[in-house]
């Protein structure tokens, strides 16, 4: 099935290095090459390329930190990756294209929109069973849990909603209305905010969780950009409650956002069609994947610049940093 | 949710169904009426003579048809959660009928929107009609230019992109392959004067010359005795030898009759484009990104066939309907227009790009498509026709050349 051969080898290598060599790693999917691209987060440079299936998109770690999980959409289910040996390991269906998923942090499940079936399906990584399918809008895509783990929030791309579901019962409790095509929620670290990010209405609505109402909607505004091009998808949230980060999509651009005023401070220029990002573990550095330029531009927190870009496989998609 | 049928069945459950209906108006059905949205369909199916060229495309009769019901059921998945509903009234018609009684019976159950699949004299006649002043169309098939310019109203918006959006459309491409010498070929009916028109403007704005032009001196022929090469591998060299210099074949040819015969036929090595060919369109089937590979699916579970321009124009219409119900939580007229009419309106479509409404023709602001046989080749606008307001606006008539007036 899977050979011993680069990948050995350089297991081999990681085996016999020191500890304090032992980098973080970053973990790219390429979405037309079916591959993950793996980035040593210290020297900046691929290190290793895995094969997965079909269309890769969103990726999530399990909660023992062995795997990595990778929603492959055209054959409707999830690769496992084995994070030592960097190879697929085992493959779980997952309901009709799978497109962002996310762990439960406690419990062993992995939440799952089908984009075609309007659905969000539950998966249980341990049982490789299916724990639940819940009805949702038109087009599932984002997917976010509440650092409790209380609440899963989903976004549905025709609907223009994020719903709000409640993990004991799997039941849709709120739904609330946001702008046009969102594709991604993000809580914030302690839980009292998710925020949603709308691809065409090219906003971020800051939603309540006491509440589940939108408190602000943050407009995105690049001087010299046609209006269009400005479409907001991936966002990242610093734990310290400093900063946000939102991807512009085709207008090249990360946006940096006050977490507390939700006052625009910058705006990045990185590759073509800045899809998603991640942070590092001290978040000092931002990753972000450029779907058309096919790279990955590393951006230095502090002093909000791009530092480098790296280039990936075909169409990167997610982005994820190993714990 | 009516279904299309034929003949006196069809007309025996329209007399039951409107009983039924009138049975409620009468009662205290009012109390939901608030929540619920009525959208008609009024289309004609196309004429039995007219086929495709092309073996290979298939005869479609209810163009528009599903994809007004695919709107109503995407609609209807976001109404479940905010308490709305949308249904279709279904007018399909047959060919030779008269599409007044269609807006008749649709006016008989107090439908206010009205998605029309109509070519443009039969739009005119439904909308000149005294039934059509106080309702609000959506033409989701007719290109004419004069309906978005000297002859449009204020009740109609366009889902459907103009010959002019299309031309243009096309000689942005052209003009970025630098291909900018056209020779054009167009036929003889009366839309293929005006599509000729429109890319002879078309060229002129973007910098290309046509370099000669010939009409298509044959009538539709009988193309199942052609086959497409026995007389024609002759015909087309010799038809076109006279024409000057030129870097590509720009084809009008509206009904399909006879420039699909041209790829590869051409005296010189030059690529076509037009109605056949290379085609400027709204949509189309190999078209994938930005989710659209999603619509596809959706859409060919329901239909059983693949989703046409005019199902794209008419899907477009229901959904920009249920996107300002949702966001004004009104199904009342006024409230849902001004939403449509004003700056927060934007759509997602599939395009890449939220599509909108003129103000001043009421034109959808869209992005189109310019796609081979079997793949897309690209999206216009193309990158460097720079526009004051927004690219997708160099598509047609712009602001300050529009006829139109309200």
């Amino acid at each position: 099935m899977f050979k011993f051969g680069a990948s050995g080898l350089l297991l081999l290598t990681l085996a016999l290095t020191p500890p304090a060599a032992l980098a973080e790693r970053v973990f790219v999917s390429n979405e037309k090459d079916n591959t993950i691209s793996v980035i040593d987060a210290d020297r900046l440079e691929v290190i290793e390329t895995i094969r997965v299936g079909r269309r890769p998109r969103s990726m999530a770690f399990s909660n023992n930190g062995e795997w990595l999980f990778v929603a492959v959409g055209d054959d409707e289910a999830i690769d496992i990756i084995d994070l030592e040996t960097l190879q697929v390991r085992s493959r779980q269906a997952s309901g009709p294209d799978p497109e962002v998923i996310r762990v439960d942090p406690n419990r062993p499940y992995i939440y799952v929109s089908n984009e075609d079936d309007n659905i969000v399906t539950v998966l249980d990584y341990e049982r490789r069973s299916r724990v639940a399918r819940i009805p949702v809008g038109v087009e599932p895509e984002g997917v976010a849990l509440s650092p409790d783990g209380k609440w899963l929030v989903n976004t549905t791309e025709t609907s223009n909603m994020a719903h709000f579901i409640d993990t004991e019962t799997f039941e849709v409790v709120h739904n609330v209305l946001v702008d046009a095509r969102p594709r991604h929620a993000e809580f914030t670290k302690d839980g009292s905010e998710v925020w949603v990010s709308a691809e065409i209405g090219a906003t971020v609505s800051v939603i309540d969780m006491e509440d589940f109402r939108i408190k602000q909607t943050i407009d995105f505004d690049v001087r010299g950009v046609p209006r269009e091009t400005v479409q907001a998808v991936g966002v990242e949230l610093t734990s310290d409650g400093r900063y946000a980060f939102v991807a512009l999509g085709p207008s090249n651009r990360v946006a940096v956002v006050d977490q507390q005023s939700y006052e625009v401070l910058d705006y990045i220029l990185v590759g073509q069609r800045v899809w998603h990002l991640a942070l590092n573990g001290d978040e000092t550095r931002l990753f972000t994947t450029n779907g058309v330029s096919g790279d990955v531009t590393v951006i230095d927190v502090e002093s909000r610049r791009a530092l480098k870009s790296i280039p990936v496989g075909r169409f990167p998609w997610g982005v994820v940093v190993s714990p | 949710m009516w279904t299309t049928r034929s003949g006196w069945t069809q007309r025996l459950a329209r007399a039951g169904l409107l009983a039924v209906m009138v049975g409620l108006w009468t009662g205290a059905g009012h109390a939901n009426d608030r929540d619920t949205m009525k959208i008609g369909l009024l289309a004609l199916e196309p004429a039995d003579d007219h086929a495709p060229l092309s073996l290979l495309d298939t005869i479609v009769r209810d163009a528009g048809l599903q994809g007004a019901r695919l709107g109503i059921s995407d609609n209807n998945e976001t109404g479940r959660f905010l308490g709305q509903e949308f249904l279709l009234v279904e007018e399909m018609l047959e060919h030779q009928a008269d599409p007044v009684e269609g807006l008749e019976r649709l006016a008989e159950q107090n439908v206010h929107w009205i998605i029309t699949h109509l070519p443009a004299e039969a739009l005119n006649t439904v909308l000149s009609h005294e039934l059509a002043e106080q309702r609000t169309f959506f033409n989701a098939a007719a290109p004419d230019d004069a309906l978005r310019g000297e002859q449009c109203r204020r009740n109609l918006f366009h889902v459907t992109p103009s010959r002019r959006m299309l031309a243009d459309a096309l000689a942005q491409f052209l003009a970025y392959k630098r291909w900018n010498r056209w020779a054009l070929v167009y036929g003889n009916t009366d839309q293929d004067e005006l599509l000729a028109g429109a890319l002879r403007d078309s060229a002129r704005r973007f910098g290309a010359r046509v370099a000669g032009e010939k009409q298509w001196p044959h009538t539709a022929m009988a193309r199942r005795a052609e086959g497409g090469f026995h007389a024609i591998q002759r015909e087309i060299p010799v038809f076109l030898q006279d024409l000057p210099e030129h870097d590509v074949l720009v084809i009008a040819d509206e009904t399909d009759y006879f420039g699909e015969y041209f790829p590869y036929q051409t005296r010189l090595p030059r690529p076509v484009a037009g109605t056949q060919g290379m085609r400027p369109t709204a949509w189309h089937r190999a078209h994938e990104s930005w989710g659209a590979v999603q619509l596809h699916r959706r859409f060919e579970k329901q239909a059983e066939r693949w989703m046409q321009p005019g199902d794209f124009a008419a899907w477009i219409a229901v959904r920009a309907l249920g996107e300002a119900a949702a966001r004004t939580s009104s199904v009342q007229p006024e409230e849902v227009l001004d939403y449509l009419r004003g700056d927060d309106f934007a759509l997602g479509a599939y395009l890449g790009e939220p599509v909108s409404f003129r103000g001043w023709d009421q034109q959808l602001r869209q992005p189109v498509l310019v796609a081979g046989p079997r793949m897309v080749v690209s999206v216009s606008p193309q990158e460097g026709f720079l526009h004051p307001e927004t690219p997708l606006d160099s598509l047609g008539h712009d602001r300050p050349e529009s006829q139109c007036r309200f």
